[in-house]
């Protein structure tokens, strides 16, 4: 039986103190967190559960960065908000990944001044450098228009997605509990990412020519997003993450159905090739483009400029 | 427009204060220049609540979209388990011009309130 068996349900029996079931809306928040075990499951390095869910932590950060930008800037108020909704939904992704990265292995969290305020997840977010992130390429362009938002939304979303479902039977209970969540709300991001992809290519020649446009930008790094980092294939045989590998197939099945009904094909683009400077040159390694850079510059200069700030 | 010549047609019942006039405003219907969308009102049933309650309007391509764009605008807050949406054209609202005739004469039925009554102990919810 649901839970609205009947309409009056909410109008008797909760006459306790504090009790707030006479209000209709905005009531009943949920901690995702509440209840769940904390400690590191047996047999997983903390260091690896710390850097996988960096990982994880920092691609949410970035893209909701990236979406928030279009804040007063979309098409429409209706779209404006949704952006915005769908940029909180991963900043919110994000803290719990940071904090639980924080909690796995603190060595991983910048030091600062004594006495400073500052949570380690904002620690991790706002006083870390370009070269200690460990977000996808993919995700560190600038906007572009709003087809080409919307198709890295949809990849993105897909990506996340296929690897939350996974991560919802991580062995770490912290990770389980934050993938449950975010099923829910990165469903919503591809359905709106899709639905809109499909909404532009079909739409008129102009709205066609802006996606058609945008497609190879966004492809080009599309390869990065199934490569398998060491700290991935590890955190995966460990049994509390995934390897990027093992989802491509997925992945690749969902966006070809939204390309089909789009009237889309895959565009024959060079995939992105490595970064300089060491490691397997991914993003995933620390290696970045510029934009990342400027990204970050925006992002943190206030955090930085008050270390000891309570927000 | 003279009074005279608007119809049920040229009202709507937007933002909840009765009916409002419609001309100069876009709303999809005829008149409305293509690529402007059409306006939706919009119902949101809260967790707690009995029944759908307008909470306000939007613009859509179609009604999907309008269903898809109400939860992003009006349920952010953890307000909403059902919403409807309905074009804003398909709502007959009442016209202010009748306010008296449909209204006033309710003003001064005082025993149509049930307050006459006395209420025993045990009648809960009263």
């Amino acid at each position: 039986m649901s839970e609205h068996d009947s309409v009056y349900d909410g109008l008797s029996g909760h006459d306790a103190p504090g009790d707030d079931s006479q209000w209709a809306f905005g009531t009943d928040f949920e901690d995702p967190l509440a209840g769940v075990d904390t400690t590191i499951p047996d047999g997983v390095d903390p260091a690896v559960l710390a850097t996988y869910c960096l990982m994880l932590g920092d691609d949410a950060l970035v893209h909701s960065h990236r979406l928030s930008q279009w804040t007063s800037r979309a098409p429409d108020l209706e779209d404006d908000i949704a952006l915005a909704n769908i940029a909180l939904d991963l900043l919110g992704q994000a803290r719990l990944l940071l904090a639980r990265a924080a909690a796995a292995d603190p060595a991983v969290v910048p030091v600062l001044p004594e006495g400073s305020p500052v949570p380690p997840e904002d620690a991790l977010a706002f006083f870390r450098d370009t070269a200690d992130f460990r977000n996808l390429r993919f995700l560190e362009p600038e906007n572009g228009d709003f087809a080409e938002t919307t198709l890295r939304l949809l990849v993105g979303a897909a990506h996340r997605l296929a690897l939350l479902q996974r991560l919802a039977t991580s062995r770490d209970p912290v990770l389980s509990a934050i993938a449950v969540k975010g099923v829910k709300e990165v469903t919503y991001h591809r359905d709106y990412a899709g639905r809109w992809v499909v909404t532009l290519a079909q739409g008129t020649a102009e709205s066609r020519r802006r996606v058609v446009t945008a497609l190879p930008r966004v492809w080009r790094h599309h390869a990065e997003l199934f490569r398998s980092h060491p700290v991935e294939v590890a955190a995966a045989a460990s049994g509390v993450g995934v390897d990027p590998a093992t989802v491509e197939g997925e992945v690749g099945a969902v966006l070809d159905q939204v390309l089909a009904v789009a009237g889309l094909e895959r565009p024959d683009v060079p995939a992105a090739g490595p970064m300089p400077g060491g490691g397997h040159g991914m993003g995933r390694d620390g290696r970045h483009t510029e934009l990342l850079s400027r990204l970050l510059a925006e992002m943190q200069s206030v955090a930085r400029a008050h270390p000891r700030g309570l927000w | 427009m003279a009074d005279a010549d608007r119809s049920a047609s040229d009202f709507a019942a937007d933002g909840g204060h009765g009916a409002v006039p419609l001309e100069g405003v876009e709303t999809g219907l005829g008149r409305a220049p293509s690529g402007e969308w059409p306006l939706y009102e919009v119902f949101v049933r809260g967790k707690r609540g009995l029944n759908h309650v307008h909470v306000g309007s939007l613009h859509a391509a179609d009604d999907r979209m309008a269903v898809r764009h109400a939860r992003d605008v009006y349920t952010r807050r953890n307000e909403g388990v059902s919403i409807w949406v309905v074009r804003a054209d398909a709502v007959t609202a009442s016209s202010p011009d009748e306010k008296d005739p449909l209204f006033a004469p309710a003003g001064d039925k005082v025993y149509r309130h049930p307050t006459f009554y006395d209420i025993p102990d045990d009648v809960p919810h009263m």
